[in-house]
């Protein structure tokens, strides 16, 4: 029988539970992010002021998103570039294809998106015999090692260096054993050449911006900015929630993103793309295209609560602080968006029936609402989706609550059995669910309530 | 001061013993202690499981429970911020609601009342030895609680209190949690345990019982050196002599 998706889910928290390297490995670069992140912080005089003035944009924003986004394309149309309107991700596929015809396009460099990893537009490209580079060099090492990212972003926080550097040794022929800088190196070189040869260049989207019709890219590498001037073409490719109003906005949202992304006070390249090179202009791409992915959004636009997450600015900080990423790490989800954020919209962008269970394998701890820039209740809306997925819970379950609930409607029933009795039907209803690792609690020989009523 | 109580469901079923501690170091502070025994659970297992019906069903009995006019300790974080928190939500437009908003603010967990509502930070306890103190997600998250319990714990005497990088961190337990995702809830744990152990601690402290179930559970399988005590029971330890008495 084909296992289901939480199956598959349990199965593999269980590998990765007795897995003491990928512990230790997580742990250390969970650890680095932690102290980034402790350093950055300070640099908000008052960081629950800055988080409530970007929840407030984003939330008019996101009621007003019709208005926004009509409004950036009105914009960015007038500064020479075309909008594409993608209800679903082979819409958004085959727009890429068709650009790609039209220019025929044999190379295609990418820098960081997690859009297109949402839409697959790798294999996509690659069975139609175009070659994808991605030049980010954490999305370069998932590439060559043929998985996808492991965290919104950082995508392959979960490698040591000696495995990338035998990566490396085993894909590119570089010498064995490399060290990080003699890595970067190594992988420059290559990524070079790839910017020159490039057609197209496609990129994520940090912030679309709504007044200016303006792309706001945000990265460490410097490789954003190669794929976009090289090439003659530039596609950006962005889910319809990543828009602002204002490029005004971005003095609080850079920041914000710098921080929590990655514990720095601004990111090092910054950049705003507004359409294609004008005539008189020396550089920049011949054509300009901005790809609006819907997929999946507007039904997460369309539940009042759900619709909060589509105030993600894909930070990933979430991810750091929630202690089920940091046990099971970001493969074990299976969707392309992990960690808290992921368990919300995912059951959402797909189907309830088949990803509630991210929901539900949630401890609630509030961490991942505690930390959010933008002031997300990501645990609030867990539960949301637990109650949406109560409908395709199981009978059994369904009746066990009802038992529940009327157990708990009377005390009496409650002291109705002696504490002797109890810890065998628990032993009977838990020892297996609570597992191989962990002793169950005694009950009692009498409750409090009974102790109570003898004494007083 | 006259108190009521709330013992969430499972303590009043597998820890009697805390309650009854809460009550004494209540009671020896000049609290006059009265229970509903007809209460049974606030809700917050349905809640968390997404079957609301059930959730308003309990809850909306277990507000009635309460007078309205005193204060209400509990021996938990977790289902007091649970009430204040969430009650407002579910009977939110309901006939309840009246009695949500007037209610629900009165619910104090144990320690947090100690130190701001009796300006209690010292109740006479002896406990030797080295602790960490586990910050249960309940209670710093949903009452704000970080402080009081550390404020009563470094009054103990011959208790060293370590301050470990993942106080603040989830145990894993996490309610139906520990039992669908066992294998997830028991890596958490374990490395909460693991981790006090690694810090020196022959203690591990907290103001919920639901996390220190579930890493006794795991110490008790391991056989590990160390124990796991509600806060209850360490200020009530050695403090027959306390101060607080002769204070009041
Ligand atoms: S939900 Fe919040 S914390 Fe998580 S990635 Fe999005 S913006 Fe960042």
């Amino acid at each position: 029988m084909l296992k289901t998706r939480k199956q598959i889910f349990i199965e593999q928290s269980r590998e990765k539970f007795s897995d003491a390297e990928h512990r230790r490995k997580i742990n250390h670069s969970l650890l680095q992010s932690d102290i980034a992140f402790r350093k950055g912080i300070p640099q908000f005089s008052d960081l629950q002021s800055a988080k409530k003035t970007a929840n407030h944009i984003k939330r008019t924003t996101i009621e007003n998103l019709d208005i926004y986004l009509l409004r950036f394309e009105k914009h960015f149309t007038q500064n020479g570039g075309k909008v594409i309107w993608a209800a679903t991700a082979q819409e958004a596929l085959d727009a890429v294809a068709g650009i790609c015809k039209e220019v025929n396009a044999r190379l295609v460099v990418k820098s960081k998106s997690m859009v297109t990893e949402e839409i697959h537009l790798n294999p996509f490209l690659f069975s139609r015999g175009i070659e994808v580079v991605e030049t980010d060099l954490g999305e370069y090492i998932q590439q060559l090692a043929g998985e996808p990212p492991y965290h919104l972003v950082a995508p392959s926080m979960h490698k040591s260096k000696e495995e990338v550097a035998d990566l490396f040794h085993k894909k590119l022929g570089a010498p064995e054993g490399l060290a990080p800088e003699a890595l970067t190196q190594f992988a420059r070189k290559i990524l070079r050449e790839k910017y020159v040869q490039a057609d197209i260049g496609i990129t994520g989207v940090n912030f679309l911006l709504a007044d200016i019709g303006g792309v706001a890219l945000t990265e460490n590498e410097g490789n954003g900015r190669l794929s976009t001037s090289f090439p003659k073409v530039h596609i950006a490719v962005t889910g319809i929630e990543k828009i602002l109003p204002s490029v005004r906005d971005l003095a609080l949202f850079w920041p914000l993103l710098a921080t929590h992304g990655s514990g720095q006070q601004i990111t090092v390249y910054n950049s705003i793309f507004t359409g294609p090179r004008k005539s008189g202009e020396k550089d920049g791409p011949e054509r300009m295209y901005v790809i609006l992915l819907d997929n999946g959004r507007t039904r997460l636009l369309a539940d009042p609560k759900a619709r909060e997450s589509l105030y993600c600015i894909r930070c990933g900080a979430c991810l750091n602080v929630c202690p089920v990423f940091r046990n099971i790490g970001g493969h074990t989800y299976n969707s392309t968006y992990g960690g808290p954020v992921g368990s919300v919209i995912t059951p959402h962008l797909k189907e309830m029936k088949e990803y509630g269970h991210l929901s539900q394998a949630s401890s609630l701890c509030g961490a991942c609402t505690e930390v959010c820039p933008v002031g997300i209740p990501l645990h609030q809306l867990l539960l949301h989706n637990r109650q949406l997925a109560v409908k395709h819970a199981a009978r059994t379950e369904k009746f066990a609550w009802k038992l529940w609930a009327m157990a708990c409607s009377h005390r009496r029933v409650l002291n109705l059995a002696g504490g002797h009795t109890k810890n065998r039907v628990a032993a009977l209803l838990f020892a297996n669910a609570w597992g191989k690792n962990r002793k169950l609690p005694r009950f009692a020989p009498e409750s409090f309530n009974q102790l109570w009523k003898k004494q007083r | 001061m006259h108190v009521e109580l709330f013992i969430p469901c499972f303590i009043d079923q597998l820890f009697p013993q805390t309650a009854f501690n809460m009550v004494q170091i209540l009671e020896r502070a000049g609290c006059e202690v009265s229970y509903n025994t007809q209460q049974t659970c606030c809700g917050q297992p349905a809640y968390n499981a997404g079957f609301m019906e059930e959730c308003a069903v309990v809850a909306g009995k277990f507000i009635k429970e309460f007078s309205g006019e005193n204060y209400v300790v509990v021996p938990g974080g977790s289902c007091t911020g649970f009430v204040r928190n969430y009650y407002s939500k579910i009977f939110g437009g309901t006939d309840l609601e009246q009695q949500v908003i007037m209610k629900a603010p009165l619910f104090y967990e144990f320690t947090s009342f100690l130190t701001e509502i009796l300006g209690i930070e010292d109740t006479g306890a002896t406990l030797k030895g080295k602790a960490v103190y586990h910050d249960a997600c309940g209670a710093l998250r949903e009452c704000g609680i970080k402080s009081a319990p550390r404020i009563l714990l470094n009054k103990v005497r011959g208790l060293e209190l370590i301050e470990t990088e993942d106080a603040e961190r989830c145990c894993g337990f996490g309610g139906t949690f520990s039992v669908k995702y066992e294998p997830v809830s028991m890596a958490m744990g374990e490395q909460k345990v693991l981790n006090a152990i690694k810090a020196g601690a022959q203690y591990i402290i907290s103001t919920d019982l639901s996390c220190l179930m579930h890493l006794e559970g795991y110490i008790r399988h391991h056989q590990l050196f160390i124990q796991t005590l509600h806060i209850a029971d360490v200020l009530i330890s050695g403090a027959e002599n306390s101060i607080l008495r002769e204070k009041l």
